[in-house]
């Protein structure tokens, strides 16, 4: 049976500017805004985007993720046909195989998975940002225009265009160059690491770069700056919702923070557009008379004794008497003790605080504290990790 | 590992939760925050090993089979058993059954299919944390030809008035059944029986013309059969009226009362809706209150339970009182001594103070 649209969703990122958050599991699998982790983004934007068969191309630490992604019934891709798969490295009897090794590689890899739907387009998806799109908007852009690719772009600031891949556009959208981290950027289009592709000519140029002995098999760096040169027909389709890349401990951090203004660009309670996740079935949050809490997202399964401040608590997370937890992240399971003080952390999940510890740095320039290891037990002194 | 089968008997709930019952079964009540009723014994057989469950339902189901639709959420989604709900649709022109007994003649299949040897059979208003492999145990070891389950109250309470009471000798083997009201040994209506017992049990009553399983099966045959009594101490509260209701989801805003029920190795599963982490906004000010995903709270809320969904505008107030998933309470509303069934949207300004013996309570879809 054919699909019209397969997409393939690049989550074996290690995150490596995520330290040790990302020490045991892969980028896609951190957790975000109260009860999500960041897959689940791509993930039930696909599932609205009525996009039935998505694969999930792993590699570096997978268990997480690939326990958390199941059959995909927590987002509706548990399918007779088509459905989600996970699609890790695999050995091949003559090629010999092992790691991905780039971005094309790993599409390249899955040919054969691709196939199998005989799709008209590819919906190539990263699980490294934060954002709600309609991608069956984008395919429809991708079809009117008879495009071969077409890039989903952000504008950005200009002062910070210098940090992204960016797009150079003539007056009817079609991309006419493209540079990676530019240091005098051209334009402010900055590339969202969402393509959609027409399949037969991707696959042609998948195949073309598998070939080459230097190429680096990456969609930046390889495939886009290769169809450019043949003169494709490449058009940049222009988002402009809330889309934030949280490759970085600040960033992920200010990401959380958004959500909790009082309009927020990404509304979470939007019944149209459901992001949905794993739903750990804890009872409701349990909010004593000492508690005080103001501007807050919390879940379920917490119990909140102390003090909450311009903070993102996830499910079952305990928080003792006395505590106060100002401009934080506090991840599932973190049990925080008594009289505790965290300004300006991120605490990752399972953690345990000591009663009376003290977390973090009030200055508004200070660094975002991470506390983050699973058996970390923080005594009266902290534990402190320092990020950009 | 014995197998137990389960079946979940409505037919003795009245529907007594005045407007909460109006269009629902109690079994499908909505309670403490996220669950309906039904949710704790199908939770308690879940956990329990149980894997095949049937609910004996008799009128107002709707909202109870769409709440439970395959048994996915409490993982009861098996090939093997799985969540059966049977309603009355009875076409056999030789039924001669009455009361209960109508359930179990016509779908005696449920209990001849089964693979298990015994059979649970519980209402759901007892609300509690049982593991019924306790309750099977003892059963083995007692020799006994039914278990039933009690609670030992400290006092009993007016929703006690109706249930039946156990009187039994040191060894645990029940004498008497009554309900005699300076007797605390409150009967939780769960038992324990072997699978072909039960069958001839069904069969010896319709036979007779009897019209109630456990009065004319169990307690009339005694002395004759021997009834063990198994005594469950953990969280308990039985739900039969506006009144218990009320104070017994207070009750959970205590937190010892509330680690009791929930349990992290004996989880209360129920359907999962979706919902965000709630948002307090800078302004909100919530103190001991059990509150829900979904909710955002800007206004005051003391003393309560907010379910799934909630809005709270700014400037509004909630004292003591229980607001249904998706509630919608405007600026400067005051609510205190009130429940407030689902959907409703109480506008600005609004006052409604109900008796903190007594709360008034709101209907479904109202809009004050």
């Amino acid at each position: 049976m054919k699909k019209e649209c397969v997409a393939m969703l690049l989550a074996g990122g290690q995150g490596t500017r995520l330290k040790s958050l990302t020490k045991q599991i892969a980028k896609p699998a951190v957790y975000f805004g109260g009860k999500y982790r960041i897959i689940d983004f791509p993930l039930s934007n696909c599932t609205n985007s009525g996009i039935d068969t998505v694969g999930v191309l792993t590699q570096y630490e997978p268990m997480i993720l690939n326990s958390y992604i199941g059959i995909g019934s927590d987002w509706d891709l548990d399918r007779q046909y088509g459905g989600v798969s996970v699609l890790p490295p695999y050995v091949q009897s003559e090629e010999g195989g092992g790691w991905y090794t780039g971005t094309a590689n790993a599409i390249y890899r899955n040919i054969k998975f691709l196939t199998q739907y005989d799709p008209e387009h590819v919906l190539i998806l990263s699980g490294d940002h934060i954002y709600k799109m309609d991608y069956s908007e984008m395919l429809e852009y991708h079809k009117q225009s008879e495009a071969d690719a077409t890039i989903s772009v952000i504008e950005v600031p200009w002062e910070e265009a210098s940090r992204f891949g960016l797009m150079n556009t003539n007056e009817s959208g079609v991309i006419t160059d493209f540079d990676e981290k530019p240091e005098h950027p051209k334009s402010n289009l900055a590339s969202m690491g969402v393509y959609i592709f027409r399949w037969d000519v991707l696959k042609r140029y998948l195949m073309d770069d598998a070939d080459k002995e230097n190429s680096s098999n990456d969609f930046g760096k390889d495939i886009i700056p290769a169809m450019l040169g043949d003169h494709k027909r490449m058009m940049a389709y222009t988002f402009d919702g809330y889309w934030k890349d949280v490759g970085t401990v600040t960033s992920l951090w200010e990401a959380n923070m958004d959500l909790l203004e009082e309009d927020p660009a990404l509304e979470l309670n939007d019944h149209s557009w459901r992001i949905y996740s794993k739903n750990p079935n804890q009872p409701p949050q349990y909010i004593s008379h000492k508690a005080s809490i103001h501007n807050a997202l919390i879940s379920e399964g917490s119990r909140i004794h102390g003090t909450i401040e311009h903070s993102v608590i996830f499910d079952g997370v305990h928080v003792g008497e006395g505590s106060v937890i100002k401009d934080s992240v506090i991840m599932p399971e973190a049990k925080i003790g008594r009289n505790v003080t965290i300004n300006r952390a991120i605490i990752s999940a399972d953690s345990v605080i000591e009663d009376g510890s003290v977390i973090g740095d009030t200055s508004p320039s200070s660094d975002i504290t991470l506390v983050a290891d699973e058996e970390s037990v923080i005594a009266k002194s902290y534990l402190e990790q320092s990020v950009n | 590992m014995d197998r137990i089968a389960g079946i979940i008997n409505l037919d003795h709930e009245q529907d007594v939760l005045d407007e909460l019952t109006y269009f629902r079964c109690s079994a499908a009540v909505p309670f403490a925050g996220r669950y309906r009723m039904i949710d704790f014994i199908i939770s308690n057989m879940s956990n329990s090993r149980i894997p095949s469950i049937a609910v004996f339902a008799r009128r107002k189901y709707r909202s109870l089979m769409d709440h439970l639709e395959q048994g996915k959420a409490w993982d009861m989604d098996r090939k093997q058993g799985g969540l059966f709900i049977l309603p009355p649709d009875w076409n056999d022109p030789t039924d001669i059954s009455k009361g209960d007994l109508q359930h179990f003649h016509n779908n005696i299949d449920f209990i001849t299919r089964t693979l298990a040897d015994y059979i649970v059979i519980s209402g759901t208003q007892n609300i509690c944390n049982i593991n019924f492999r306790d309750v099977l145990k003892e059963h083995k070891q007692s020799g006994a030809d039914v278990t039933v389950v009690y609670k030992k109250v400290e006092e009993l309470q007016p929703e006690h008035n109706r249930s039946h009471k156990l009187t039994m000798d040191e060894d645990g083997r029940v004498i008497d059944i009554h309900n005699d009201h300076r007797n605390t040994n409150v009967y939780m209506d769960m038992f324990i029986v072997e699978k072909d017992y039960l069958y001839e049990m069904v069969e010896d009553c319709i036979a007779h013309g009897c019209s109630h399983l456990f009065l004319d099966g169990i307690k009339a045959k005694l002395p004759g059969i021997h009834i063990h009594a198994f005594q469950y101490e953990g969280s308990y509260a039985l739900i039969n009226s506006v009144e218990s209701y009320y104070r017994h989801s207070k009750r959970l805003l205590n937190e010892v009362d509330h680690e009791d029920l929930f349990k992290q190795d004996a989880p209360i599963f129920t359907k999962v809706k979706n919902e965000p982490p709630t948002k307090y906004s800078p302004d909100s000010h919530v103190t001991n209150a059990l509150v829900a995903n979904g909710c955002s709270i800007e206004g005051h809320v003391e003393d309560s339970i907010l379910f799934r969904g909630v809005k709270v505008a700014k400037g509004a107030v909630i004292k003591n009182s229980i607001i249904m998933q998706r509630c919608q309470i405007d600026s400067n509303a005051v609510l205190e001594n009130v429940i407030v069934d689902k959907s409703c949207h109480i506008s600005s300004d609004r006052t409604l103070i109900g008796a903190p013996e007594k709360p008034y309570v709101v209907a479904k879809r109202a809009s004050i």
